[in-house]
């Protein structure tokens, strides 16, 4: 469990000043020209070793991901794009850091984009995030003033802009390819890779995208020290998080905590239990609505962290988790996941498009029952089909969870399907030929 | 050169390569449907998924670059199941009407359900179904049969310059829309219907017409204007009913204009079947015979410098050649193939053609246009300007224009000015433009008819000539003066000499009794109500336009469709079209017709069959000779004749004023009179 020393995120909950006054007084922007003067690579060098993973949820190593933005200027301007696009059902780590803790991003993004010799950084900004962008833009304002970004930034010599942009509400906007996309004026929609953005990314030039998350905690990484940090957490998962429990607990929050805590542990100390007590779970989402989920006995033992959540076929994604307890109709929370990534497919690739709203009407028929019980099975192929097949990774997302359903809760379908036999009689509903799943492989 | 295996099979490739190439230089065909060769890379079908060494997942191989050593799967049982995936995806919202679909038999995705489709369905909720488009009078939408591959919206924004088609709403909503009920405003929207991979876009005047395996295939060339475009004539019975393009890099790669594509149905109306002879000033239905004596007594006792013959703008060479031959038998100095009085200089061939070469546009990298509108006189042609324009990037093919254009040209013009004022600007250095061609490596003049057919055009195209000498566009290995002939006839005409001889008289000096016998060879492009009421006119066609209204003897000729032809495009390339369909009636060959008068005029010309006339067509100039026509520079800078009258300052005008409407068989067809009331007089429209 993470003690009060270690906290990156000081102000979470808006208990204090959110200005530039009150970031001060928390430690931010403390000869923070003293962390540039480091230089570039031993920046990178620490961010490293810090073993940090990104926060959006892919996980991958931020420090590795800064090192892929070429060495060398060949004459393109490098960008630093930082997602704030958080849509994701079930997540709300970053709005807090924006509306709570600006400066902190602030002052990560200077140092971020010294890191990789990029003069301006963008942040694209959900856009129902209002009162976030203000807050935001009021941080940068008091920056500019205080010239702690602008020309010669903390007097690093390093010129540094920082622009907002908001979203328009489109989920698919926080992919980040998308997201350049739409920050350059364009229909969101994801791009092939390669070329990845670090080669070819905002307007053609090298760019990273990182989550708003990675970036703000990397100026208090360097401040500590790359050692403090993956002294936290468990090997290859250091260091602490931004999460939040959302659902049937008794105190839903958004919290900090260290990496590789049994997830029991998290859910009883800050969501204040499961209602109804632990025996009253059902089943928990571990971030965001992406992931598979993972029922009682899989949580009871699970630690909080990537390899571990992996391990068991699900993921950390945003680490912020949805717990359902059994008065949860499982199917028909799946079926609500399903009718969301249908409604956010962006209908760019051909099995995203035309596979999301297959899915979305046979969880539709599954939530009444009104279904064949080898519908189930084909349901699963159907997954299959999309998944790895797409371009971006919403058809991964679309698919995850219907098959986190069929793979922990197939008694519970095929359950309802007896029962809407039993009640209608047990005519077949819909016709489906015989030999039907082996023709689909 | 990097070198891949793809299935095993060794093979090199060109640095930057896709994986599909790839595949495609070792053998294997891969599926697709939103890839072409000729368009950016959408990489949205997911159709062409292989497996590469490494990767876990398959990987769409249009985008996916290769490396050394790569290793490319393209028959494993993840590639075959990712495929049959897809297919599945596509199918189910897809309508299966096969049967009432125009595509049908030509289908990409017809095809490739047989390779990858199941034999039934598993999809069993309602099918997605989509409103219709209006694009217009040539594209006809079924947009439920759209598999939103989002070729079209890439053919229209980046070859046909038109970023008027786009994609609205997300997921399964996404529909392909030109949003408001507009039709496409591009020279090349027919296009649009060989690249759509479905039925989602087809022909609408071909609606139902016929099928794709009904059709007998024939190569041809479209004279519609002088690009010289490959295209294939498809016919069933007597009739062609569609023209679909032919690929030919040098050419037209695989575009045709619209006007090419469409005019076919003006093939069998107002067709001039039979000869007629005008008797007590009314035309009469005659014989061959009847309309051959007619004009042989009226021929007798007039002198060879009382007899005049034009030839049209859609004459094959062999005609031009009978008739010159003809003339001269008869003693004719006066012949002309130049019926909008354009004036060349036809010493050297140089001086007349598109040296640079259409395909040459390509390594050019600067362009200034003078009296010209090649998006209406050369829609093709205009493409590849665009294609440079697009590959050079910002600012990386400066274009100049004299003579403003009356509609957007698709590129980034900068117009220097409207009248040959400008071109001294440019020739004395003191426009900026003029550092711009002098800085260049490349550049190309191009000198349109706009200027030629002006009294001054000599005299303007040698302006051009001099600055193109000036600034280096004329080289050993380049040359960068260029004629857009806007006739399809023209510049074999030129080659053949079919000019006015030594004393003779041209186009307008045969007007106003000029001549006391005129032949006309399908032309008519010129003011034929001045021609003098006294004259007697002949005329050779086969549609009854302002020519035939005239004529005192109408002798039924052929098509471009209905004859071997030789075609010599604005290059200066050979190209030769075969027949597709027979005649009419009686109408025959216009070589055959004059051949046949020539001997009831007792004047038999030496060529009873078609090689024997070539063989006459080489001798008369050498072109004809060597099929093969290659790109060239010059050492001789030597410039064109100036003509006699100086240039005034007038402003250009453009030559086309209804590009739907440039000539006798585009006016018989009711698909082009319709473009030409939705394009070019939209205020009909509107008003009705």
């Amino acid at each position: 469990m993470l003690q009060d020393k270690d906290r990156i995120f000081t102000n979470l909950y808006g208990q204090n000043d959110w200005k530039l006054a009150g970031a001060r007084a928390r430690g931010d922007w403390d000869n923070t020209g003293a962390i540039l003067a480091r230089g570039r690579d031993a920046i990178i060098n620490e961010m490293k070793a810090s073993g940090l993973r990104g926060r959006g949820g892919a996980g991958f190593p931020t420090g590795v991901k800064w090192s892929f933005m070429p060495k060398k200027n060949d004459g393109r301007p490098h960008y630093l794009v930082i997602n704030g696009d958080e849509s994701e059902p079930g997540t709300c780590k970053d709005r807090e850091i924006l509306r709570h803790d600006p400066h902190k991003l602030v002052e990560s993004a200077l140092i971020a984009s010294f890191a990789m010799g990029a003069h301006t950084a963008y942040i694209y900004i959900r856009g129902e995030f209002y009162n976030e962008a203000r807050h935001l833009q009021h941080a940068i304002d008091e920056a500019y003033e205080a010239g702690l970004i602008g020309k010669n930034a903390c007097g690093s010599g390093w010129d540094f802009d920082f622009y907002i942009h908001r979203g328009a509400g489109a989920y698919i906007c926080g992919e980040e390819t998308a997201l350049l996309e739409s920050l350059e004026g364009k229909k969101g929609q994801p791009r092939m890779k390669p070329p990845f953005p670090a080669a070819m990314g905002l307007y053609g030039c090298p760019t990273t995208v990182n989550n708003v998350e990675s970036i703000a905690v990397s100026a208090t990484i360097l401040r500590r020290g790359a050692a403090w940090f993956a002294g936290l957490g468990r090997p290859n998962n250091a260091g602490t998080k931004l999460m939040a429990i959302s659902g049937h607990v008794n105190t839903p929050c958004v919290f900090e905590e260290e990496l590789g805590v049994p997830m029991k542990d998290i859910i009883e100390k800050h969501g204040g239990g499961v209602r109804g007590g632990w025996d009253n779970l059902l089943a928990v989402i571990p971030g965001g609505c992406s992931v598979p989920m993972l029922p009682r006995d899989v949580c009871e033992n699970v630690l909080m962290d990537y390899d571990s959540l992996r391990a068991e076929g699900s993921g950390l994604g945003t680490g912020c988790m949805i717990v359902m307890d059994k008065s949860t109709d499982i199917i028909a929370a799946i079926a609500r996941f399903s009718k969301f990534f249908k409604h956010e497919s962006c209908g760019q690739c051909t099995p995203c498009r035309e596979g999301t709203g297959w899915m979305m009407r046979i969880m539709d028929r599954m939530v009444q029952g009104r279904a064949e019980i080898e519908e189930i099975d084909m349901l699963e192929q159907v997954t299959r089909q999309v998944e790895g097949h797409t371009i971006c990774a919403l058809g991964d997302a679309a698919a995850w969870p219907i098959q986190g359903l069929i793979r922990r809760f197939r008694p519970v379908m095929e359950e309802r399907i007896h029962a809407y036999k039993a009640a209608h009689g047990g005519s077949r509903t819909v016709q489906v030929p015989a030999g039907m799943n082996e023709a689909a492989e | 050169m990097v070198k891949v295996t793809v299935d095993g099979i060794p093979v090199e490739v060109a640095a930057g390569s896709s994986a599909l190439q790839a595949c495609e230089a070792a053998g294997k065909e891969i599926p697709r449907f939103c890839y072409h060769e000729r368009l950016s890379v959408a990489g949205n079908c997911r159709m062409c998924m292989v497996e590469v060494s490494g990767g876990r997942k398959p990987v769409a191989s249009c985008g996916f670059p290769i490396n050394e050593g790569m290793q490319i799967f393209t028959d494993t049982e993840v590639v075959r199941r990712a495929r049959r995936a897809v297919m599945e995806f596509l199918l189910i919202n897809h309508p299966l009407d096969c049967p009432i679909c125009d595509q049908g038999g030509e289908c990409d995705l017809q095809d490739q359900a047989f390779g990858y489709g199941a034999d039934h369905t598993r999809y069993h909720e309602n099918k997605r179904a989509v409103t219709d488009k209006y694009l217009g009078p040539l594209v006809k939408t079924v947009m439920t049969r759209c598999i939103q591959c989002t070729r079209c919206i890439r053919f229209s924004t980046e070859i046909a310059g038109v970023p008027e088609l786009g994609g609205i709403s997300r997921g399964e909503n996404l529909e392909i829309t030109n949003y408001v009920e507009k039709a496409l405003t591009s020279e090349l929207s027919g296009n649009l219907i060989d690249i759509c991979p479905v039925g989602a876009l087809t022909s609408q005047p071909y609606a139902f017409t016929a099928r794709s395996w009904e059709l007998k295939r024939t190569d041809s060339i479209d004279v519609c204007d002088a690009v010289g475009t490959n295209i294939v004539m498809q016919a069933r019975g007597a009739a062609v009913l569609r023209i679909v393009p032919r690929i030919n890099d040098e050419v037209n790669e695989e575009w045709l204009a619209d006007k090419g594509r469409f005019v076919v149905d003006g093939f069998r109306r107002r067709r001039l079947d039979r000869p007629w002879v005008r008797v007590d000033g009314r035309l009469q239905p005659a014989s061959w015979q009847d309309a051959f004596a007619t004009i042989a007594t009226r021929l007798k006792d007039v002198p060879g410098q009382r007899i005049g013959a034009i030839a049209g703008d859609m004459c094959d060479a062999e005609s031009m050649m009978a008739l010159k031959d003809l003339m001269e038998t008869l003693g004719s100095p006066n012949i002309d193939c130049r019926q909008d009085g354009a004036k060349y200089d036809t010493s050297r061939r140089d001086f007349y053609t598109f040296n640079t070469g259409i395909a040459g546009i390509e390594d050019a990298d600067a362009l200034l246009i003078v009296g010209s509108i090649p998006r209406q006189e050369a829609p093709v042609l205009n493409a590849r300007i665009r294609k440079r324009y697009l590959a050079a990037g910002r600012g990386g093919f400066p274009i100049g224009m004299i003579g403003a254009p009356n509609a957007d040209p698709t590129y980034a013009v900068d117009v220097l000015g409207q009248g040959p004022d400008a071109l001294a600007a440019l020739a004395d250095g003191t426009h900026p433009f003029a550092d711009v061609l002098a800085g260049a490596k490349k550049p190309m003049i191009i000198v349109g008819h706009g200027a030629l057919t002006r009294p001054d055009g000599q005299a303007i195209a040698r302006a051009c000539w001099d600055l193109a000498a000036k600034v280096g566009a004329i080289s050993p290995d380049w040359h960068g003066f260029n004629v857009l002939h806007t006739a399809a006839s023209r510049v074999a005409g030129l080659d053949l000499g079919f000019l006015p001889g030594p004393q003779g008289r041209d186009v307008a000096g045969m007007l106003d009794g000029g001549v006391d016998v005129l032949w006309l060879l399908g032309a008519d492009e010129f003011p034929t109500d001045r021609i003098g009421p006294e004259t007697f006119v002949v005329y050779q066609g086969h549609h009854g336009d302002a020519g035939a209204a005239r004529a005192d003897v109408i002798l039924p000729g052929t098509l471009y469709a209905e004859k071997p032809g030789t075609y010599t495009n604005t290059e200066g390339r050979v190209q030769e079209a075969f027949r597709a369909v027979m005649p009419p009636g009686d109408a025959r060959e216009d070589w055959r017709i004059l051949r046949a008068f020539s001997e009831v005029a007792g004047r038999k010309l030496p060529y009873d069959t078609l090689e024997a006339l070539r063989a006459r067509m080489v001798q008369a100039s050498p072109v004809f000779g060597h099929a093969a026509w290659s790109r060239h520079g010059t050492s001789d800078t030597t410039a064109p004749d100036a003509g006699t009258v100086p240039v005034s300052d007038a402003p250009l005008r453009p030559v086309i004023s209804d590009y739907y409407l440039t000539h006798a068989v585009c006016r018989a067809s009711p698909t082009m009179e319709t473009c030409s009331g939705i394009y070019v007089h939209p205020a009909i429209e509107a008003a009705e």
